[in-house]
């Protein structure tokens, strides 16, 4: 089967984080097919690379860099959510005069289209919130 | 999925925007209707649902000055151009909350819970805020 994945709480905060995590790491072990992970509302805090958990504990976002290099995911934090919470990369610390990025690698920033193209491309779109 | 139609150039599948949260409070309903307006471009069949706080977002007389936020309530009134034409509201929820149909901002139509869950099952993509 063919899924997408949207992702809607922060990391540390909501399992939902997680469960999506574990998720979208099963389904591709099984062999079915991710189209897109899509990040919104405090799910794009999942995509910074300045996380820095306890040594003791899930470092949530380099386990999503981590899948993403294995099975050549494609995760995309949305544009709107990412600049009001300060989630960014070079082109959008460019755009918007920032002095700053802070994207995790295997990440990019787009708009929603992208979830909506997420929506229509796959057989299920997996919502992960509250 | 084997009863999508396909329109000109692509695919037309049935989405639904499920609200279920107060207007404030938290961004989840801005940051749904944002989805509704940008995912219009793409031609689907587009359906929203208002439940349980949900059904707040669609009130009439909201004033948001005193807690410094956007008043986003005229931005539903905008979405016919989009289009977006399927505006359903929980009944139990607006009963259980004293509202009626006068209450809301724009025309819905009020279907019960039941009617929801059949409404629900028939869509290809449900979008949860």
């Amino acid at each position: 089967m063919k899924f997408s994945i949207q992702i809607n709480e922060g990391p540390y905060q909501h399992q939902a984080a997680d469960t999506a995590y574990q998720f979208t790491k099963a389904a591709l072990e099984k062999g079915h097919e991710v189209f897109r992970v899509f990040f919104y509302h405090d799910g794009v805090n999942n995509a910074t690379r300045l996380t820095t958990p306890p040594q003791d504990d899930r470092n949530i976002v380099n386990r999503w860099s981590d899948l993403a290099e294995k099975y050549n995911l494609d995760m995309v934090v949305c544009v709107a959510a990412a600049q009001r919470r300060g989630i960014v990369d070079a082109d959008e610390a460019k755009r918007n005069g920032k002095d700053a990025t802070n994207l995790a690698p295997r990440f990019r920033i787009s708009g929603l289209g992208q979830l909506i193209e997420a929506g229509i491309q796959a057989d299920r779109l997996m919502v992960f919130g509250d | 999925m084997t009863d999508e139609t396909m329109a000109e150039g692509g695919t037309v599948k049935r989405f639904c925007y499920l609200n279920r949260r107060a207007p404030y409070g938290t961004v989840y309903a801005l940051e749904s209707l944002e989805v509704v307006l940008i995912g219009a471009a793409f031609e689907q069949d587009v359906s929203m649902v208002f439940v349980d706080d949900g059904v707040y977002q669609l009130k009439k007389g909201q004033d948001t000055k005193g807690v410094e936020m956007k008043n986003f309530s005229p931005t539903y009134r905008a979405l016919e151009m989009y289009d977006v034409e399927k505006l359903y509201v929980e009944r139990e929820s607006m009963e259980a909350r004293g509202l009626t149909e006068d209450d809301f901002v724009v025309p819905v139509q009020v279907l019960s819970s039941q009617e929801l869950s059949d409404l629900m099952e028939e869509q290809d993509v449900v979008l949860s805020f």
